[in-house]
């Protein structure tokens, strides 16, 4: 445990409901400066409603919530733009923020897709309008990243030069992130701690604590505890942006 | 030559246009074309009520829209009806109650047509002072609110996860409506604010690539739908509102020329 000061977010015991339904119940976790954090679980388990626990927008919950940060950048699970908003790329990018035509450049690069600056947010694919989001969500420069599935619908090659990109980003602004994603393979190389939901915490812990679990194998099958504990060896390697894998 | 009450008239109007050009956008955006007819309708209670306590229309018709709405913001968390059927019942219970008490006012006499269609001859140097001030307090809000309110316009959660605050923006909204309602009654009339605030917005998407753009585009509209529309009004002798929101009505069709070629580009 570090000392407080570091803790960006902490859930106690959070949990919501609606309509006398549990969404999630009993979760307790914290994110911290430059440390990765990474919710597991099958699909109904309540990791996009822990994340929006966290970011505060759901407000009649249970437990408590303590939030020491409001530079936020947020990637949603769903999002939804209407085409009754004229909105390009470069609008969407300086939604939450006022930034410089430099930061918003640099942002887009990162992430692949300055080329798209000016266009219509409605004509980006799938995997282009992810890549906007990010670019959107570290432009900012945030404390805190929440990613809920970041790299859905993005190509493979992209796929593992964006998980990438996320370290780097955690690293290099020292920013905690809170990551959401089905792909056990590619996020458990960078992730620091694991929380497994099943409608509530079913295991946390380092990677590989939790590939050991039973519960998490019960949850997940032998084969994917065996992904799991695959990637504790996790320093002596790199992926470069081609997708290949190069020693260390 | 032109008369004094046409210049009145088209001092008001400009004003008016100024303030609907934003606001229309936001209604546009944010699918409210019906909140706003709610709140214009509720908005003959205001006029009502002037007019039995010797009350400032415009003050109390602001007062009245501003409570109708926050009613509804009120209603939409507690109730499980949905948002269109509050709408409605908000509306024709407001305008019944109105009606109502204008049958208990026998002792005024009330020009409806002119309450209803607006009425040119009746805009004074008052009503010309309140337009421009309220109008330009109005913008002022909104130029403060813009960010939240346009990132929740967007996408809520977004602007819910990044600490902007769309609640509070979006009740500050809802005021600035009812604002705009009260300063532009005398001018467009009750039954036709929503149209002033839609028409010349949706004729704006119809041209523009970014949000910033359309805003622009859709006072332009509006300014030239109050020239164009007082212009024929004076000429044909026609109601003031209607003539105004025919006026944008035309700008309208003449931008969805644009719409087509667009299209054909694409082809």
């Amino acid at each position: 445990m570090s000392s407080n000061k570091n803790i960006l977010v902490k859930l106690k015991d959070a949990g919501f409901q609606i309509n006398d339904k549990w969404l999630v119940k009993g979760v307790s976790l914290q994110v911290e400066k430059s440390k990765i954090v990474t919710l597991i679980g099958p699909n109904g388990s309540g990791k996009s409603t822990t994340a929006k626990i966290a970011l505060g927008i759901y407000k009649k919950i249970e437990g408590s919530v303590e939030k020491n940060t409001d530079k936020i950048g947020y990637v949603p699970q769903k999002i939804s733009i209407d085409w009754t908003l004229p909105l390009r790329v470069y609008d969407f990018m300086v939604l939450t923020e006022n930034l410089n035509e430099e930061t918003i450049d640099e942002a887009l690069s990162l992430t692949g897709v300055n080329h798209l600056k000016n266009k219509n947010l409605g004509d980006l694919s799938g995997g282009e309008f992810q890549r906007v989001l990010l670019a959107r969500a570290i432009s900012k420069k945030p404390e805190l990243l929440v990613l809920d599935e970041p790299v859905q619908g993005v190509d493979f090659t992209g796929e593992i030069a964006l998980y990438e990109l996320i370290k780097k980003i955690s690293d290099e602004l020292n920013c905690g992130i809170l990551l959401i994603s089905h792909d056990l393979h590619t996020v458990m190389s960078a992730t620091d701690y694991v929380v497994c939901l099943n409608g509530h915490v079913c295991c946390s812990g380092s990677p590989m604590d939790v590939a050991k679990n039973n519960e998490y194998k019960a949850l997940f099958g032998e084969q994917a505890s065996q992904i799991l504990s695959r990637y504790e060896h996790r320093h002596d390697h790199i992926h470069t942006s081609e997708g290949e894998i190069k020693k260390n | 030559m032109l008369d004094d009450f046409f210049i009145r008239a088209l001092i008001a109007g400009l004003g008016v246009a100024i303030v609907t050009g934003p606001l229309g956008c936001f209604v546009i955006w944010r699918r409210l074309s019906y909140f706003g007819d709610t709140l214009s309708h509720s908005a003959l209670l205001g006029v009502t009520l002037a007019y039995s306590m010797e009350f400032n229309i415009a003050l109390s018709v602001f007062i009245i829209s501003a409570l109708i709405a926050l009613t509804l913001i009120h209603l939409q968390k507690r109730t499980n009806l949905p948002g269109d059927a509050l709408l409605g019942l908000l509306a024709h219970s407001s305008l019944a109650v109105g009606l109502v008490v204008i049958g208990f006012l026998s002792f005024i006499r009330f020009d409806i047509m002119g309450l209803l269609f607006g009425d040119i001859l009746a805009v004074t140097v008052k009503d010309i002072l309140i337009i421009w001030v309220g109008g330009a307090l109005i913008l002022l809000v909104l130029r403060l609110i813009w960010k939240p309110l346009f990132a929740s316009t967007v996408n809520y959660e977004l602007a819910e996860a990044e600490g902007l605050n769309p609640d509070r923006a979006k009740v500050i909204f809802t005021i600035l409506m009812a604002g705009i309602i009260a300063i532009s009654i005398k001018m467009v009339g009750l039954l036709l604010i929503t149209g002033m605030l839609i028409i010349p917005a949706a004729m704006a998407r119809n041209i523009s690539s970014s949000p910033q753009k359309m805003v622009m585009y859709s006072i332009f509209g509006g300014l030239l739908s109050v020239i164009l529309g007082l212009f024929s009004s004076l000429e044909f002798n026609t109601a003031s509102g209607p003539s105004i929101i025919a006026a944008s009505l035309f700008l309208f069709i003449l931008s969805l020329l644009n719409i087509k070629q667009s299209i054909k580009l694409k082809n």
